[in-house]
């Protein structure tokens, strides 16, 4: 119980300092709306364009294949755990495993999915 | 734990690698050949369940566990299984059709229709509930794919979003419940669980009659029965024909495979009186799907609420829960594969790429038109209906003798009448083919379709068979039955 | 703390998502309202785990983990191939067939 008392107790106080710290910035910061100001910022240049375009469908390709490939790596945490229990038939298992993953890269490769051009 | 390579059992595991396989080197075969004919690759196909079917059929016997008895080969995954490859078949035939699929990317399809047949037989081969949760997830997945298939048509879209919207939906309940019978007996293995209540009670723990009510919950969503319903028709109308067709009989099987192993080997159904409810259930299913039925124009659409109805008269077997009423669902559900293949066979069959023929006002005056397949559509709905000499009719009997058995003589009765009701569209096709005039502007589409001739032969063979000498499949599948219990 | 507590939050999550499915109508929503579900049934599951004292709760969990990472990923594309077709993702304007 006391540990849950120690927790709320720091979630207290961080969200006490951050309220702290917006407050002080509100009161103490001072506030000169100008042209330049309100522009967005983009690495100190003078925007080109709007930032309201679409995204590219290629960003979407490869954040899905990433998110299947990522998360098919957690099957290797608990093999590796007990790997030397497993003995080879688990290294066989793990292989048969990869196996697959490499045919589901090989067939996003051959379909064009990692083309980014 | 060290478990040497030697003395794993392959054979409970055979068919499930076999399919496995077959479907990567589809996938490949499409990949490195892309100019192959859809042809070849549905020889390839074909010749590779037929393979599987063989290594099935090596399991009919004393029950054979393997990896860690989460997967098991005896007789009631033989027969599940073999229902299950002869469906994916006759799919593969009907896809071969050379006009209505022509925007099918063929190797990419007939591989995910093999990765749905593999998460079938997981299913029903599962004898841990992780082992049916990843059969029941590998088929669900690949049906989404393949109910979007044809990327370009709304309705196609349309169908393969709500189903999964849905399905996923569902598959949080199931989860659910498998956590909750996990969180009671302490493991997901089914026999594990069976020993489990036998020592304690099933209602002993509020979490283990819950867990199973979630569990069912999940799994009906898959039968589509009341309340579970909804998606049906819309998915059945949308997706590919062929693809409906496997939908409405593969998966609805899988389905009441899982759920026939996981409520037999457990008995939790008979434990907490569920009859009542699934009493209520059974007919709700069957009245809704035969009377929304009757209001459809749309032939796909009709079949998809028939497909409900349908549901409603298996699930009579298994609330009967005795030998006829279980051998009875296997045996509806054989037959069901045939004559609900045929029937969105016919349709593909007639379809051209640019029309679909699916509603009732193209099939006026078909008999006069395109015999062959007036026929057998006459033979489908006649079999749909329960009209004798069919499949249809005998399973129908089955079932209702098994409950009348059982004292279930009220649910035998608006059993009946729910047939009767079913009389009407079904034969309202038959009576539009045969007795309307021939309109002359109807599409003509007399095109040469060897392979989705042949899958309706074969399933007008099969449907009559099975209606005039249905005895020794009985016996096979009351062997199937005693079995289990 | 006792497995009550762990148990209850996995329902009060699960209920969470339920209602976001049936109450939403941006299928984005819907979708994450989903996998919030089947992690409040990860949550359920390694409490139980712990409380049964063996770890086929926790394997459950990357099981569960892996086939939500496909569904996303068939999920997803089905909403963007939408999107492109219905330029929405509101579920009441996908609505050609009734429900």
């Amino acid at each position: 119980m006391e540990k849950i008392i120690a927790v709320l107790f720091m979630f207290a106080v961080s969200a006490l300092l951050a309220l702290i710290f917006f407050t002080l910035n509100r009161l103490l910061g001072p506030r000169k709306e100008s042209v330049v100001k309100s522009v967005p910022f983009e690495t100190g240049r003078a925007p080109i364009t709007l930032p309201t375009h679409r995204m590219s469908i290629k960003f979407y390709m490869i954040a899905i294949l990433f998110v299947l490939f990522d998360v098919e790596m957690i099957f290797f945490y608990p093999w590796a755990v007990v790997f030397r229990k497993l003995g080879i038939l688990g290294l066989i298992e793990m292989g048969i495993f990869i196996l697959v993953l490499f045919l589901g890269l090989v067939y996003a490769w051959k379909k064009g999915a990692l083309e980014w051009e | 734990m060290n478990t040497a390579i030697g003395t794993i059992d392959w054979i409970p595991v055979a068919p499930f690698i076999a399919l496995s396989v077959l479907g990567f080197l589809i996938m490949i075969i499409g990949l490195f050949f892309p100019r192959i004919y859809r042809e070849t690759l549905g020889t390839i196909t074909l010749v590779g369940l037929a393979v599987t079917f063989f290594l099935i059929l090596q399991n009919w016997g004393e029950p054979r566990y393997a990896f860690a008895n989460t997967i098991v080969g005896d007789k009631f995954s033989t027969v599940f299984n073999g229902l299950f490859v002869v469906g994916a078949a006759l799919t593969i035939l009907l896809s071969l059709n050379s006009q209505e699929n022509r925007y099918l990317l063929y190797a990419d399809y007939f591989t995910v229709i093999v990765f749905a047949t593999a998460g079938m037989v997981l299913m029903s081969a599962g004898t841990h509930l992780l082992t049916i949760f990843l059969g029941l997830e590998t088929l669900s997945i690949a049906l989404y794919v393949l109910a979007g298939f044809r990327r370009e048509n709304a309705f196609s879209l349309e169908s393969a979003f709500k189903y999964f919207l849905l399905g996923a939906f569902a598959s949080g309940f199931l989860l659910y419940g498998i956590a909750l019978i996990y969180g009671a007996t302490g493991s997901a293995d089914i026999q594990e669980v069976t020993r489990w209540i036998q020592q304690n009670s099933l209602t002993g723990s509020l979490m283990l009659p819950i867990g199973f009510l979630l569990l069912f919950v999940g799994l009906g969503f898959k039968l589509a029965i009341f309340p579970f319903h909804m998606w049906a028709p819309d998915v059945y109308q949308g997706a590919p024909t062929p693809i409906s067709a496997f939908m409405a009989t593969g998966s609805k099987a899988a389905a009441f495979a899982a759920l026939l192993r996981v409520a037999l080997s457990t008995q939790s159904y008979t434990a907490i009186a569920w009859e009542q409810v699934l009493w209520v259930i059974a007919v709700a299913t069957m009245t809704i799907g035969n009377i929304i039925a009757l209001r459809q124009d749309n032939i796909k659409r009709m079949l998809a609420y028939s497909s409900i109805a349908h549901a409603g008269y298996i699930l009579i077997g298994f609330i009967a829960n005795n030998e006829l009423g279980h051998s009875g669902m296997l045996f509806y559900l054989l037959s069901y594969t045939f004559m609900n293949i045929g029937a969105f066979g016919v349709i593909s069959y007639l379809s051209t790429a640019e029309h679909e023929f699916v509603t009732l006002g193209d099939v006026r005056g078909l008999a006069y038109r395109r015999p062959f397949a007036a026929i057998a559509m006459a033979v489908f709905m006649f079999s749909l209906a329960g009209i004798p000499p069919t499949a249809g009719f005998i399973s129908k009997f089955y079932i209702f003798s098994a409950a009348v058995k059982a004292g279930y003589v009220w649910l035998v009765i608006l059993g009946v009448i729910n047939s009767m009701i079913s009389l009407y569209y079904y034969l309202g096709v038959v009576v539009q083919m045969f007795m309307s005039a021939v309109e002359e502007k109807a599409p003509a589409t007399a095109t040469q379709q060897p392979a989705v001739a042949l899958a309706l032969v074969v399933s007008m063979f099969a449907v009559l068979g099975l209606g005039i000498f249905p005895s020794r499949w009985l016996a096979v599948f009351m062997e199937m039955a005693r079995s289990f219990i | 703390m006792p497995l009550t507590y762990y148990l209850v939050l996995g329902a009060i999550l699960f209920s969470l998502g339920v209602l976001g499915v049936l109450t939403r109508r941006n299928a984005i929503i819907i979708f994450l309202s989903i996998e919030l579900m089947l992690n409040a049934v990860n949550l359920t599951f390694v409490a139980l785990s712990n409380h049964v004292q063996n770890l086929d709760g926790q394997v459950f969990v990357f099981f569960v983990m892996i086939v939500a990472a496909a569904e996303v990923a068939v999920g997803l594309a089905l909403i963007v191939a939408i999107f492109r077709l219905k330029e929405t993702v509101y579920v009441d304007e996908i609505n050609l067939m009734k429900w």
